[in-house]
């Protein structure tokens, strides 16, 4: 009894370090779950899916945000090849230099080079945003709670505000934004992009491939790191049992 | 430390070394054959898991500042380098994100059976007062750590801690600034800072070198609390606790592997994936989670203390919220002097035992209101009050409980030795189930 209840007490701050990431975010709604293909400890990228929201981002969410951490090289995890790869970069272009004669110039994107930013700088995106900054995409699903699960619920959560709220111009409402209102549109809309495959080109399609997508970006280790846990786990699982084996074994004759 | 008396060494090249310096003798005395109680729980692991995450911490650490940056305009980048571009560099970078927090609760646990089975008392105090000193190390090398990856919650978290010594009267504004390097928490603080987390682990190591020293002068405690009277209340600590730790170094890091790579972010705030930013402050700063129990108290204080029917105030809450959080960890110090009942093993005092099994679930509950923000409700009623409540059962129970027991509680019979205690453990359990007995 004495020992069941100090094992327990024990347990307890295990238990205490849920409550930080469990805290209140606000006023915001919180996401609802969704089930992604990359969920649980054998859950890995859907390679479509992330090919899809890579197009979504192209086409759609790049006009404003940027994504300054991921290469053209990086896109290799979604399952083009190197030909796919280096014809998607070209049809971007950076400004390289300074050349030998000391000036700087443009040249067509390598594999090797970062996704390239809508705007120079920061006050640049605000200007062209009504002042509110888009934020670079590269770590969203990181930098907020619930990941995926918000991305998705804000890109489909846009509703028409309660009468008692009013908004600016350029103010639009979100019940899953902090404080409600977002000064984003609507980005997505049935249709406005064409997939190659079966998928429906649907709003909830859209946002539900791009949060995948941007979850990659954010964790592009993620597969690996799985992976290499699960060997880990068994590696330490089978080293402590034997342990366990040979302390009994030693303490045989103590007990 | 070695000298005096020797043994020869059959090997050569041993015998050389050793007679010049003898350290094959001193892992001989102090690890091979020392003495140790035979009755040691699993409780008695985290000592040498904590050992085994400071040098976790340390290989990591050194790696990381191989590739990290201090610098308010490249730190973010440099880190996301290490966690995109660097080989390897999202595992090393993992590791020692939650081997803090893993070092924090194994180090949580050695400090609370410490007191439970009361290992600070006599002959142990100084034992117990370098402990604390490491502890307190620990924190200032762990928030140090935590703004060194100059997200919003390092930027943030920052200025709220730093900001706290300016309550101190007099003096107080001039150790900010010397803390920042400055005006506000930027680039010097950031440079300064990265400099001591690099220099306050190789402290940590030396002070638990002290730690294990002292430790080895008067020997371990035991679940029982009785002193050892002889070898047959002893085992040499190898192979029996090697071994024994072993195991309980490797079941702990099953836990540490499981967070480190199916929920690696779960112990952090989300807001450190944001770049700092000095313009926008986040809805919540909350400190990481081996800090919210103290941060509970610094917020419990939430008025000035002040001659009565008047206006002058002798303490602000802000002041006041920084002696109790101070305070807390001080009574660490003179805990020995706190309490001195002679019994020192909680299985033989059922008073302290209640008392301190409340203080646990206190100091946890403070852990909760401190994650939580100051405006919460629990049931209806402001949390505020509830920390409050917790903070002064914190302080009451150091205070006035524990002297109040060290003279009026009885306390059961001791058993005479370790050994009679093992032998009738033994019997009883052969009772309960003939087929174990063998």
């Amino acid at each position: 009894m004495t020992k069941r209840l100090i094992l327990s007490l024990a347990v307890l701050p295990l238990l205490m370090m849920i409550a930080p990431s469990a805290q209140a975010a606000g006023d915001q709604k919180a996401a609802p779950h969704q089930h992604w293909h990359f969920k649980g400890p054998f859950g890995t990228y859907d390679r479509d899916a992330l090919q899809r929201g890579y197009l979504v981002y192209r086409q759609v969410c790049a006009a404003c945000h940027s994504m300054k951490r991921v290469a053209f090289r990086n896109l290799e995890d979604l399952g083009y090849n190197e030909a796919q790869i280096k014809a998607i970069a070209s049809e971007y272009t950076v400004t390289d230099g300074p050349d030998e004669e000391g000036e700087m110039f443009d040249r067509p994107a390598r594999p090797s080079d970062y996704f390239p930013s809508p705007f120079p700088n920061k006050n640049a995106a605000k200007y062209a945003n009504g002042g509110a900054y888009p934020p670079d995409l590269s770590l969203i699903t990181k930098a907020r709670h619930h990941g995926a699960d918000y991305v998705y619920a804000l890109l489909t959560g846009y509703k028409e505000p309660p009468a008692d709220k009013k908004l600016l111009d350029g103010q639009y409402y979100n019940p899953y934004m902090a404080g409600h209102v977002i000064a984003m549109a609507p980005p997505l809309s049935d249709g406005m992009v064409a997939y190659s495959d079966e998928s429906p080109m649907t709003t909830e399609q859209y946002a539900r491939d791009v949060a995948e997508f941007l979850t990659w970006a954010a964790e592009p280790e993620m597969e690996s790191r799985k992976k290499i846990g699960l060997q880990v786990l068994l590696f330490l699982a089978v080293f402590a049992a034997i342990m366990y084996g040979i302390k009994k074994k030693i303490w045989a004759d103590v007990h | 430390m070695g000298s005096g008396q020797r043994e020869q060494f059959d090997n050569p090249v041993i015998e050389w070394v050793d007679s010049r310096l003898p350290v094959f003798t001193m892992m001989q005395r102090e690890y091979g054959v020392f003495p140790t109680p035979r009755n040691f729980n699993y409780f008695w692991n985290f000592g040498a898991i904590a050992m085994i995450m400071l040098v976790l911490m340390i290989v990591t650490g050194i790696v990381l500042a191989m590739h990290y940056t201090a610098d308010v305009t490249k730190s973010f980048d440099a880190v996301e380098r290490i966690m995109r571009e660097v080989n390897g560099g999202w595992l090393i970078r993992y590791m020692h994100m939650n081997g803090a927090s893993f070092f924090f609760i194994a180090v949580y646990i050695h400090i609370f059976r410490g007191m439970y089975y009361g290992s600070f008392k006599k002959p142990r105090e100084l034992l117990w007062i370098l402990g604390v000193v490491i502890f307190l190390l620990m924190m200032a090398t762990a928030f140090i750590g935590y703004v060194l990856p100059w997200g919003q919650m390092s930027l943030w978290g920052a200025t709220v801690i730093t900001n706290l010594f300016s309550a101190i009267p007099l003096v107080g504004d001039s150790i900010v600034t010397l803390l920042w390097g400055g005006f506000s928490v930027d680039n010097p603080t950031l440079t300064r800072f990265f400099a001591l987390h690099y220099l306050l682990p190789f402290v940590i190591f030396a002070v638990v070198f002290l730690h294990v020293w002292a430790l080895h002068v008067t020997g371990s405690n035991n679940p029982l609390g009785i002193d050892t009277k002889g070898p047959q209340d002893t085992l040499p600590f190898h192979p029996y606790y090697t071994m024994k730790d072993t195991f309980g170094v490797l079941v702990f890091l099953l836990f540490f592997v499981l967070v480190t790579f199916y929920a690696p972010n779960m112990l952090g705030h989300p807001d450190n994936y944001i770049p700092a930013d000095p313009l926008v402050t986040p809805a919540h700063i909350v400190p990481e989670w081996y800090f919210l129990p103290f941060y509970a108290i610094l917020r419990a204080i939430t008025f000035d203390i002040g001659v009565p029917f008047t206006e002058i105030v002798i303490i602000s809450a802000k002041l006041g919220g920084v002696i109790a959080m101070f305070g807390a960890i001080a009574l660490w110090f003179v805990l020995p002097w706190l309490d001195t009942h002679p019994i020192r093993s909680a299985r033989f005092r059922p008073l302290f035992r209640t008392f301190f099994l409340i203080l646990v679930a206190d100091f946890i509950f403070l852990g909760y209101i401190g994650s939580q923000s100051a405006d919460a409700t629990l049931f209806g009623i402001p949390l505020s009050y509830m920390g409050l409540a917790a903070t002064a059962y914190y302080f009451i129970f150091f205070i006035a409980i524990l002297p109040w027991l060290s003279r009026n509680e009885k306390g059961r019979d001791l058993p005479t030795s370790i050994h009679e205690a093992v032998l009738e453990q033994k019997k009883s359990k052969s009772e309960m189930s003939p087929e174990a007995a063998e």
